[in-house]
């Protein structure tokens, strides 16, 4: 990354703890319902293993935690928000939320609110990818604590045996919910695991944007070039809990100040200064002119935007006029 | 139309639509280099290679999943899962990523899949490989449900299938691929939708899918012969979204309904008929609608129990008769 990209990158992560704390405001108030889970303190992952990718080109997938991965893909912040509203402009209609943020059109593929549930998808996609004979690549995010599902290890094995272009990024933040890592889990170095599936895998500091960008640089690289799967294990923390309803109890505030001083932001932007790349207020004005877009276009688009309309509740379940559900009739050729 | 058996059908639809289509995949355990279990993907393997027929692991919610992701990108797999018992460990996929993909991403993404499984009491299979599981499917929103009752069905409806852009996921019978009956030569497109009335009657009608159909035709003729009754039967093969026109069409001219099912009744397709019945023609009915159906048991091992747990002719003809009176 240069001086450039540095920037822009910084800006797309204050942009993200922003936009999150504006959801975290509107869930408060009751705009936003259901389940919301936010990405403070893990920015530099999907942002910085996105800048080594082709967002848009790429296939992307995750789960519940997804707002800043669809951003990053291509996806207008106003329409995820929008979708936080439950508003038809929302980027899935008003029916995903939260956690089925989807923009096929910038191919992120969605969030998925089943702990890991996305793993087979994503190597689906890849296959779907080697069948084609693109040169795209299927990137999985999700949590440390998928890793302990049966899909985990069952799609590893799939992947590796059929030398898949997939990318499985772990961002371990060391909570499955509220339950430490080290309670959950045997082998709690995530990157360790792909080792028995013939994985090629790395670990890397998750809240330095530029060592996950050089890691993710190495394992896409990887798998662009057919050499099958890889596995990136990236060391975070996410601040606030699982999701608003939990408080985070279960953590200490030691630990929790610990990490605070390992702020993605706070790494990029101390570094820039320190290079004499950025000045604080350059940094200030970032800031307030991404609070004015939040504050003047973003959540207003999304509180003024239309709900759904009630007659379409049943609209997107079965595709619609399908020939193929009677032929006969319709002369279905294909 | 050339004789052929329902296992040959499956097969031919598959070779076409893969002739066709190079987007369309099979995929399962033991079909490739084996053939399939039931022979349904023989020689497909040697025909179109590794790529696209593909010997999976054991591991069947993650292939089925794997299989779903690929649709996302307009491949066409046809996923084989061995037994419907099997189906269990790969609900996660099916229901939560298939079914629902569509609707929560506001009707961007779509999972073409074609999942085909038999199910079904066979030979003393033991309770972990004789259940039925079409009362589970036919209830998700999302996900169409189609079980062939002869070869023809076999074929045209898995050729729609692979070409319809929802999940489809078509209940076979392990009893069932040796079963013989005309398809014809040309191609067939068999419509996801609706019900056949396999033979006309004017006194009951029985309501049958898949492996009952046959049951139900046996019976109507031993009525026909023994009582002059004359049972109508019809064949509904799709179970996902169910034939409500055909079902009020038949009884509002017969008056009288049975409905047999080899699965046990609780949450049933009788249940289901029945509750189409009494919301579409209830004031046509002449009697109270009955279902024949398995015993709430796991399938047991021992063959006369085995047989005890799901119904046979004999029950069917004695509910016509009580119903009728005679």
């Amino acid at each position: 990354m240069n001086v450039a990209d540095k920037k822009r990158v910084l800006h797309e992560m204050l942009f993200a703890r922003r936009f999150e704390e504006h959801c975290y405001e509107a869930y408060v108030e009751r705009k936003i319902g259901g389940f919301l889970h936010l990405y403070p303190g893990q920015e530099a992952c999907a942002i910085g293993v996105m800048e080594a990718a082709k967002p848009g080109h790429d296939y992307v997938i995750t789960g519940y935690r997804d707002h800043i991965h669809a951003i990053k893909c291509g996806a207008d912040p106003k329409a995820v928000m929008a979708e936080l509203f439950a508003k038809e402009t929302g980027c899935s209609k008003g029916r995903g939320g939260s956690m089925h943020i989807f923009d096929v059109e910038h191919r992120f593929m969605g969030g998925y609110a089943l702990v890991g549930g996305p793993f087979p998808l994503a190597a689906g996609m890849a296959k779907a990818i080697k069948l084609k004979g693109g040169d795209e690549i299927a990137i999985c995010f999700l949590g440390d604590a998928a890793n302990n599902q049966g899909t985990f290890h069952e799609t590893l094995n799939m992947a590796s045996l059929w030398e898949l272009p997939v990318l499985f990024v772990c961002e371990n933040n060391l909570y499955g919910i509220g339950t430490a890592s080290h309670r959950s889990t045997a082998v709690t170095e995530q990157y360790k695991r792909a080792c028995a599936y013939g994985i090629t895998s790395a670990q890397a500091d998750g809240q330095d944007i530029e060592k996950v960008y050089e890691a993710a640089k190495v394992a896409v690289e990887h798998v662009r070039s057919g050499e099958g799967p890889y596995f990136l294990e990236l060391c975070t923390y996410r601040y606030r809990g699982h999701s608003m309803s939990d408080s985070g109890a279960y953590r200490s505030k030691d630990e929790v100040a610990e990490w605070a001083k390992r702020d993605p932001i706070q790494i990029l932007r101390d570094h820039l200064i320190k290079a004499g790349e950025l000045s604080e207020e350059e940094f200030t004005a970032m800031n307030r002119a991404i609070m004015e877009t939040l504050d003047n276009e973003i959540v207003p688009f999304a509180a003024s935007s239309p709900e759904p309309k009630l007659e379409e509740l049943e609209k997107y379940v079965l595709a619609e006029n399908d020939p193929w559900v009677n032929p006969h009739v319709t002369g279905g050729t294909r | 139309m050339a004789q052929m058996m329902y296992w040959e059908a499956i097969r031919r639809a598959h070779d076409e639509e893969m002739a066709r289509d190079p987007l369309v995949i099979c995929m399962g355990e033991d079909i490739g280099v084996v053939g399939g279990t039931y022979k349904a993907t023989k020689g497909l393997y040697e025909k179109y290679g590794p790529e696209r027929v593909i010997d999976t692991p054991i591991s069947e919610n993650s292939y089925t999943g794997l299989g779903i992701g690929a649709s996302f990108l307009g491949v066409r797999p046809i996923i084989e899962l061995m037994s419907v018992n099997f189906a269990w460990l790969a609900m996660d996929q099916i229901f939560n990523s298939a079914a629902k993909v569509r609707y929560m991403s506001g009707g961007q993404l779509t999972a073409p899949v074609v999942i085909r499984s038999p199910g079904g009491t066979a030979h003393q299979l033991g309770a972990q490989h004789s259940a039925r599981m079409e009362k589970v499917f036919m209830g998700i929103a999302g996900l169409r449900v189609v079980t062939p009752s002869n070869p023809k069905q076999a074929y045209g409806l898995l050729k729609s299938a692979v070409r319809c852009n929802d999940p489809v996921f078509i209940n076979e019978h392990e009893l069932m691929y040796n079963l013989k009956g005309e398809v014809p030569d040309g191609e067939y497109f068999h419509p996801l939708e609706g019900s056949e009335v396999t033979r006309m009657g004017r006194d009951v009608t029985l309501f049958g899918y898949n492996i009952s159909v046959h049951w139900a035709m046996q019976v109507a003729e031993f009525l026909a012969k023994q009582h002059g009754i004359e049972a109508e039967v019809v064949d509904l093969y799709a179970l996902s979204p169910l034939d409500r026109q055909g079902i009020r069409d038949s009884v509002s001219k017969t008056h009288h309904a049975v409905i047999i099912e080899e699965a046990e009744a609780p949450v049933g397709v009788g249940a289901e008929v029945m509750a189409i019945i009494n919301e579409e023609c209830f004031f046509e009915l002449d009697a109270a609608p009955v279902r024949v159906s398995g015993k709430m048991v796991p399938i047991p091992y021992n063959h006369t129990l085995e047989k005890a747990a799901i119904p046979n002719a004999k029950d069917v003809v004695a509910a016509v008769l009580k119903m009728l009176g005679k």
